[in-house]
């Protein structure tokens, strides 16, 4: 049974005045747009709670709303992991370690703080690399976006693409990261109160918290799993067929948590962008903090629609999911599915209207964090150096259309996984999990020299690539998916197979690094490196805050938060 | 310099809320059994009208200097 959401009158209003209010927001700050600082970096300027509900939000991409709702269906409550394990603990990592190097140091970039910490050439081929990813991300989620209301509303999916791609396109480019940061904050408003009745709503139509566990026990039965495994978080971790993601505790632990969180959270300059736009440094190590109290609580709104949703879906005997082409229920149908089964004209207006945020979001973000990446690393870099910052501006608002001409491009080649983020596990495994070794050892090493770096980053991305290229996941044909050399190691899934993608290519790319750093000589002094390193860099300042809003504490108070969800839903 | 961003969300969902509620007081009521009987549009909509309005106050409350 497709879903079909009829939209009413007062549904389109809603929708025409959410738009109306994000395309006034970047006329409204067009003005303020003076130079490239301003255009790229909102001339640091932005309070930490704006920075921080921006942190948050530009990663409520495709992958958060539809994808941890899917998985939330497809695993249970484990998909959790993807917060508790994954990503509050280097959100903390970020504020009290990471941000006084990048807020420091006054890289305007992440690949400009490569620059100055290594070489040129880790500046270029991380420059590169990331703007070929944020591009592609960016496109995924104009194609997810537009596939979903063509099968929801019946519209045209080119009128859906080019409609949010000029939307998205004019706020950027009047208002550049400010006018992105403000719209990811209303987005996230939007996705929290648009959200919070459905999840209300579900959670008393299956009859609260106990009947849902109640009612999770023959979905688990019956796929051949124990009674609480769509229930209990950790329990069912030792063994990876033990539990329907297929993984156990230790890749959960170092490949998800430690390798391709930390490398995602800490590293990419889509999230950290935000929190180089800050104020000032206490502000800019907030903003992950105040990112990771709603992060934490997030699961309730992604996570559990989906369980619900299998539940009833399971109980009625498949009426409430639609079946996807292989026999299962698309699991990226759940929140669509529960929005047009629960909510009446109006107050659906506001839930699809959420949900289209939610991808513009994922898209604005991938767009601004491209063309400053574009502008000051690749462009400035090696095409044009030397000229007028009002030069770079104009560059920036073109690379802002470029950008998204190509992003409606790479939407054409985004249907291949059935979940979305299998997928996006599989590109941050390349080019994301050898990153996090590099910048450890570029902070808190002083000897790593920019050869180690570069050689360690292309070694690690190799080692992905060929460790891809020799395993499989059970039952999955060598191909697109692994296995394309020989599918030698086997795993129980995909994501097992790409959480130690992940370990091996970080473990590879720390190897190398520390090898050829200690064969070559140092290229920067330790007067270069002051604001760089941990060793050669004076202790932040507490700027005179009171010791309870100080990123220490705070972390610490997250941290605990955090250790005692896990223990709940153990 | 840049405006406070609380205006413009205290105003949008200060709308959003006074539309929800009063469609929420005249809409057929039969459009609710598929939200479990309950009028979430009149719930709703107060809750962010509330939530709206409480944005705008303390966007307001200070003025510059």
């Amino acid at each position: 049974m497709p879903i079909n959401i009829h939209l009413a009158g007062i549904d389109y209003a809603i929708l025409t005045l959410y738009f109306i209010f994000v395309l006034g927001i970047g006329f409204a700050l067009k003005r303020t747009m003076k130079g490239s600082a301003d255009f790229f970096l909102s001339g640091r300027s932005i309070p930490a709670w704006v920075t921080g509900l921006a942190f948050l939000s530009a990663n409520l991409g495709a992958q958060e709303v539809i994808g941890m709702a899917a998985s939330g269906a497809k695993y249970g409550i484990m998909t959790s992991h993807f917060y508790w394990v994954g990503a509050i603990p280097a959100m903390v990592f970020l504020a009290i370690f990471m941000m006084p190097f990048y807020y420091g140091s006054k890289a305007r970039s992440v690949p400009e703080y490569l620059k100055l910490r290594f070489d040129e050439k880790t500046r270029g081929f991380n420059a590169i690399s990331f703007a070929v990813m944020t591009i592609f991300s960016s496109g995924i989620s104009l194609h997810a976006l537009a596939r979903l209301l063509e099968t929801l509303v019946k519209w045209d999916y080119w009128t859906c693409i080019w409609v949010c791609a000029f939307i998205v396109l004019v706020y950027i480019f009047l208002g550049g990261l400010t006018s992105a940061i403000y719209n990811e904050v209303l987005q996230f408003f939007m996705i929290v109160l648009g959200f919070s009745p459905l999840v209300y709503l579900g959670l008393r139509d299956v009859g609260g918290w106990s009947a849902l566990k109640e009612k999770l026990i023959p979905v688990a039965t019956a796929q051949g799993y124990a009674a609480g495994t769509w229930t209990q978080s950790w329990e069912h971790l030792g063994n990876p067929i033990e539990n329907p993601m297929g993984v156990n505790w230790f890749a959960m632990v170092m490949g998800l948590g430690f390798v391709l969180s930390f490398g995602y959270w800490c590293t990419d300059f889509l999230v950290v962008q935000r929190a180089m736009a800050a104020k000032s440094m206490s502000a800019a190590r907030r903003t992950p903090l105040i990112a990771a109290g709603p992060k934490m609580l997030f699961p309730i709104l992604v996570i559990l629609p989906g369980m619900i949703a299998i539940a009833l879906n399971n109980q009625s005997g498949g009426a409430f999911l639609p079946a996807g082409a292989d026999g299962h229920p698309d699991y990226n149908m759940v929140i669509p599915s529960m929005l047009a089964h629960y909510f009446p004209p109006g107050l659906l207006g506001l839930g699809f209207t959420a949900l289209m945020a939610s991808f513009m979001a994922g898209m604005a973000g991938n767009v601004t964090a491209f063309n400053t990446v574009w502008t000051y690393d690749i462009y400035q870099s090696y095409i044009a150096p030397k000229k007028s910052d009002s030069h770079y501006l104009w560059m920036g608002r073109w690379a802002t259309v470029f950008g998204i001409l190509v992003s409606i491009g790479a939407a054409f080649m985004a249907s291949k996984f059935n979940n979305i983020m299998d997928m996006l596990q599989l590109v941050f495994g390349f080019v994301n999990a050898p990153l996090f070794a590099t910048f450890l050892l570029g902070m808190f090493w002083k000897r790593s020299t920019g050869h180690g770096a570069f050689f360690g980053l292309v070694g690690g991305t190799l080692a992905a690539m060929v460790f891809h290229g020799l395993s499989c996941a059970v039952g999955v044909a060598p191909g697109i998916k692994g296995g394309w050399i020989t599918p030698h190691f086997l795993f129980r899934s995909e994501m097992g197979q790409n959480f130690y993608m992940a370990i091996v290519a970080w473990t590879s790319c720390f190897l190398i690094t520390i090898g050829i750093s200690l064969l070559t000589a140092r290229t920067k002094t330790d007067a270069e490196l002051k604001g760089l390193v941990y060793s050669l860099t004076p202790k932040p300042k507490s700027e005179n805050e009171p010791w309870y809003v100080q990123p220490a504490f705070v972390g610490i108070i997250v941290l605990a938060v955090t250790v005692l969800l896990n223990i709940i839903f153990w | 310099m840049n405006f406070d961003l609380r205006l413009p969300i205290g105003l949008m969902f200060s709308l959003f809320g006074a539309i929800l509620t009063v469609f929420g007081l005249v809409s057929d009521p039969r459009i609710y059994e598929r939200s479990l009987g309950i009028n979430v549009n009149l719930w709703w909509g107060v809750g962010l009208l509330v939530f709206g309005l409480l944005m705008l106050f303390f966007a307001l409350r200070k003025p510059k200097g």
